[in-house]
């Protein structure tokens, strides 16, 4: 047994030891934070060593190939973002700071098991990793009554979402006689017809999965568990964990070619449109910027269901292209409302965001980039994920997902718009917290943030080409 | 190379005056006019350049032509390139331009720095969309005018800004994505029948779309332009914009945004899909004489001057698509032609509302009245560029308007005849203005300066330029002759790419009529 393949999840977890070691030793937020850096980056280098032997298979239960190094690598990103972004969050608050970054390594640890997943036992293997380090990410502030309630929201929901999941993994396991995907893709090869228990299995598993991934009509969590949770975990939620499940799920519906059952692709485009159109309908009447953005989520999903529909070569590199685009834009746009919050609250409401830009230019000027990203305006990231997801949706001629993602973006421009107005109008001063100082920490993540979402928004070739080569080798 | 220049000059000079702005806040100010200064140079000097060539190029031939690949995966580069009309159209960019910044002088007090940079990066994407002939990057252009002018509205505008901005966002931006899925539509119906996938203008122009997809090609286009235009019954969004906007915001509005809409019209929706429209155009010029009309009725119901100067533009701009839809080149040229005139005097007229504005704080055309005692030079010249929008002959509007009509006479009489009765419209609401604004008793005790030796300044290029092109329009003709041939080409059949050969559309006699254009300036 080649143990090389799973390097990465081997640091990742010895990193999230050593943070809970080195808290025994001696409280050290700093120590924490350098730990968990250092973990992600060795993590994130050690892809390059086991890229060599791609693809690989380990036991048939894990597979390392340049899609699952590809959203390891994107996920790992995500996850040092979300370090960078938390530092400062959680040195003005008082709580047991370093306990955070032990969950956070172990949340893209699951996220990358999930990655390579290849076999139900590490889907569901990978799923409760993520969500049980989600659990106690989200009431981390366990003086803070809404955070506990996004916790407890978040347990009872994911948790019979998992039971979802699990049965409906059992139920084809039950006609197919097997769990790994790639066998299963063989057996229902053969069956030509899928069995009554396969669809319905296929069935939960998509409304578990629906659940994961908050798409409409699975997505009745989203908004609260956002706005309750502390702003890094939110971005967390919104990125690490979406891009894992959609991972997951492309590889699993590609390995059994489920684009054959039609009435899995018909279930999965009311699904995409209904969070399009439920996603941004709601959005627009949030008056606050947390629930705003969940309902924005919810959308973006769908949009990225448009490009997993059409399928394809086109789709997947739409898919994968728009996951990077979200990733980086989602985790900037919960960045800043994560730098801006001060020791006692979040600034969460619209009017909080009153003149903004006047009085911290800087930061309301890359929020700003990030919801004109999130928009989709050109030049931006968000936009060429949506420029490639349109164009493989517009390419298999799915025009319905393809109108209502048109129509869900221009509804999308009335609440970024807002936001941004509201920033700009003539502010008198602002009175809600967090007015300090900008910290190096979420700073330079801002930064590099900012400045990756107009790289790739203005010369996406390079991202283009790498994602490419990923997609060939999908089975 | 040069054409990057164009686009590059405001860009750039948009970024220095907003640093430049960190320094000292009226540098600024200068950088921007320096910047405009040096684009207008460039334009002229390549107008004069490149005058003989745009005359006598074959159609179709370029005059300047610039690419680098992009997203080759896809086949996007960036290409731009240059014939008589954008070449026209770029100098009024940087005119109007020019005059942007003048205006914004010394009515701008608050966050002057990055209001500059907005106002230089809407002309630089103005420019962008006049020059790009890859269509992805032509899209990328044209939603990049409008961050910046959603902030130009929405800072700096009037009482009710962030609502007219956000609602000329919602407008622009979600017709610009029927047209973005049209491209993609365009460009896969290309694909199938090639094999490569591109955007490239040239390429797209032999793919051929035909039928109800090809019509739903040419809709996703011609609603992100309609809007733009703006033609009946996409209009709504505009007198709030152009009211809500700043003074400069209502002259580049007006002077240029509006304009985009009509060259993407002749450019893209013409050529690329030939037969849908030929069979859209009674459906288009029915849109253009209802725009022409209900402009003006809008407009004279207005009490508020600078909306009822935005309702005229609904009415101008309708001949500009009636002339377009009757493919035939008197009246491509007229539309051409009002399309600059139109550029001119609208603004000319904003100014006027702008400084009135700003000296009695109301647009209400009910308080004031006499003003014409107070201030004469400034009533002189609303007389002049309001009898300019009338259609004075003399003055470049009429001979827009007046080829317009004729050539729209030729191919559809009834919408010739009836958009003829926009032209009594403009009549009223013209002198109207004058009348309720600068003549009769005064209502209320107004004092306010008369213009200046700079006042008189900003407006005289105008005036000059709208004489000139009144009595001897034909630079502007002999310019973009070439280009707009081509494209009535591209309708009746006598070039490759059209698909319609057996499909007479235009009475045969229409060869003949339109060298008329061409002999009148020999």
């Amino acid at each position: 047994m080649n143990l090389g393949a799973i390097l990465p999840h081997m640091i990742l977890a010895a990193a999230a030891v050593l943070v809970l070691l080195a808290l025994a030793i001696r409280r050290n937020h700093a120590t924490a934070f350098a730990l968990t850096a250092l973990g992600f980056g060795v993590a994130f280098a050690s892809l390059w060593l086991i890229g060599e032997q791609a693809p690989h298979l380990m036991q048939r239960l894990l597979v390392v190939d340049l899609f699952s190094l590809f959203v390891s690598g994107l996920v790992m990103l995500a996850g040092l973002g979300v370090a960078f972004l938390a530092y400062h969050y959680l040195a003005i608050r008082n709580e047991n700071r370093e306990e955070f970054y032990a969950m956070l390594l172990i949340a893209v640890l699951g996220a990358v098991v999930l990655a390579g997943a290849n076999h139900f036992v590490t889907l569901f293997l990978g799923v409760e990793v993520l969500s049980v380090a989600l659990y106690v990410m989200i009431s981390y502030l366990h003086d803070n009554p809404r955070s506990l309630e996004a916790g407890i929201k978040y347990v009872v929901l994911a948790g019979a979402s998992s039971a979802f999941l699990l049965f409906g993994l059992a139920l084809i396991y039950t006609d197919s006689g097997t769990m790994d995907f790639t066998v299963l893709a063989s057996r229902l090869e053969l069956a030509h017809l899928p069995g009554l228990y396969v669809l319905v299995g296929l069935a939960l598993v998509v409304a578990g999965v629906g659940f994961k991934l908050a798409v409409a009509p699975f997505h009745m969590w989203a908004a609260d568990v956002y706005e309750g949770a502390p702003a890094p975990v939110t971005a967390l939620i919104a990125t690490v964990s979406k891009s894992a499940v959609v991972a997951v799920l492309v590889r699993f519906f590609v390995t059994i070619e489920g684009y054959r059952y039609g009435t899995v692709v018909l279930a999965m485009m009311i699904l995409a449109v209904l969070s399009m159109l439920i996603g941004n309908l709601l959005a627009l009447l949030q008056g606050n910027v947390k629930r705003i953005l969940a309902y924005s989520s919810i959308a973006h999903l769908g949009y990225l269901l448009v490009g997993f529909l059409a399928g394809g070569q086109r789709g997947i590199e739409g898919v994968l292209v728009y996951l990077v685009a979200y990733t980086i834009t989602t985790l900037g746009a919960f960045g800043v409302i994560g730098l801006l919050s001060g020791p006692t609250g979040e600034r969460i409401e619209l009017t909080d965001y009153r003149g903004l830009f006047w009085e911290r230019p800087w930061v309301a000027a890359a929020f700003t980039a990030m919801l004109l990203s999130l928009a989709g305006i050109p030049l931006t990231a968000g936009f060429v994920g949506k420029f490639f997801v349109l164009t493989a949706g517009v390419g298999a001629a799915q025009w319905v997902p393809v109108i209502a993602l048109v129509v869900g973006s221009a509804l999308g421009i009335f609440y970024y718009t807002r936001i941004i107005a509201t920033m700009f109008a003539r502010g008198e001063g602002v009175t809600a917290a967090g007015t300090g100082e900008m910290p190096i920490t979420g700073g330079l993540a801002l930064t590099i943030l900012t400045l990756a979402l107009f790289a790739i928004g203005m010369y996406p070739t390079p991202l283009l080409n790498i994602v490419r080569t990923m997609v060939l080798y999908i089975p | 190379m040069i054409l990057v220049w164009l686009i590059a000059i405001p860009i750039v000079g948009g970024l220095a005056a907003w640093t430049a702005g960190k320094a000292h806040e009226q540098a600024s100010k200068w950088v921007a006019l320096f910047t405009m200064v040096a684009e207008f140079a460039l334009a002229v000097l390549l107008w004069v350049r490149y005058y003989q060539a745009a005359t006598t190029s074959e159609a179709g031939v370029w005059l300047i032509q610039w690419a680098v690949p992009w997203i080759p995966a896809y086949g996007i580069s960036v290409r731009l390139a240059l014939d008589g009309m954008s070449l026209l159209l770029v100098v009024l960019t940087a005119f109007v331009g020019l005059l942007s910044v003048a205006v914004s002088w010394s009515g701008i007090t608050r966050r002057v720095p990055f209001y500059f940079f907005n106002l230089l990066w809407i002309l630089g994407g103005v420019v962008g969309v006049f020059l790009a002939l890859d269509l992805f990057l032509f899209y990328v252009f044209w939603e990049m005018m409008l961050i910046p002018m959603y902030f130009l509205v929405g800072i700096w505008g009037h009482e009710n800004r962030v609502y007219a901005a956000i609602k000329f966002f919602i407008f622009t931006q979600a017709s610009g994505l029927l047209m973005l899925l049209a491209i993609l539509g365009l460009a896969f119906a290309y694909d199938a029948q090639t094999g490569t996938f591109s955007f490239n203008y040239a390429d797209l122009l032999e793919a051929q779309v035909s039928g109800a997809y090809g019509m739903w090609l040419m809709l996703g286009f011609f609603v992100a332009f309609a809007v733009k235009l703006p033609a009946f019954p996409f209009h709504p969004w505009l007198a709030d914009a152009h009211t809500e906007a700043p003074t400069a915001g209502s002259v580049i509005l007006a002077g240029l945004m509006l304009k985009t809409g009509a060259y993407g019209l002749i450019r893209f929706v013409v050529p690329l899909f030939p037969e849908a429209a030929v069979t859209f155009a009674p459906w288009a010029m029915t849109l253009g004489v209802i725009g022409i009309l209900y402009g003006a009725v809008l407009a004279l119901g207005q009490r508020d001057l600078k909306r009822l100067v935005a309702y005229t533009s609904v009415s101008h701009l309708g001949f500009v698509l009636m002339g377009i839809f009757a493919f035939n080149e008197l009246a491509l040229q007229g539309a051409l032609l009002e399309m600059i005139c139109h550029g001119l005097s609208t603004p000319a007229l904003f100014i006027v509302v702008g400084i009135l504005q700003e000296h009695l704080h109301t647009r209400d055309m009910e308080r004031m009245g006499g003003l014409w005692a107070s201030v004469p030079r400034m009533g002189g010249i609303a007389m002049f560029f309001a009898v300019a929008s009338l259609g004075l002959p003399g003055l470049g509007n009429f001979i827009g308007e007046f080829f317009v009509l004729v050539g729209t006479f030729r191919v559809n009489a009834p919408a010739a005849v009836l958009g003829s009765l926009g032209l009594v419209g403009a009549a009223i609401y013209s002198l109207w203005i004058i009348q309720r604004a600068f003549h009769g008793e005064p209502r209320e005790r107004w004092t306010l300066p008369d213009l200046n030796v700079r006042g008189m300044l900003v407006f005289a290029p105008m005036v000059v330029v709208l004489v000139w092109l009144g009595v001897y329009p034909q630079p502007v003709l002999q310019t973009t002759a070439t280009t707009l041939r081509g494209i009535r080409d591209a309708v009746t059949g006598t070039v490759q790419y059209d698909p319609l050969n057996h499909r007479a559309v235009l009475p045969a006699e229409e060869a003949a009529v339109d060298t008329v254009a061409g002999e009148e300036g020999r």
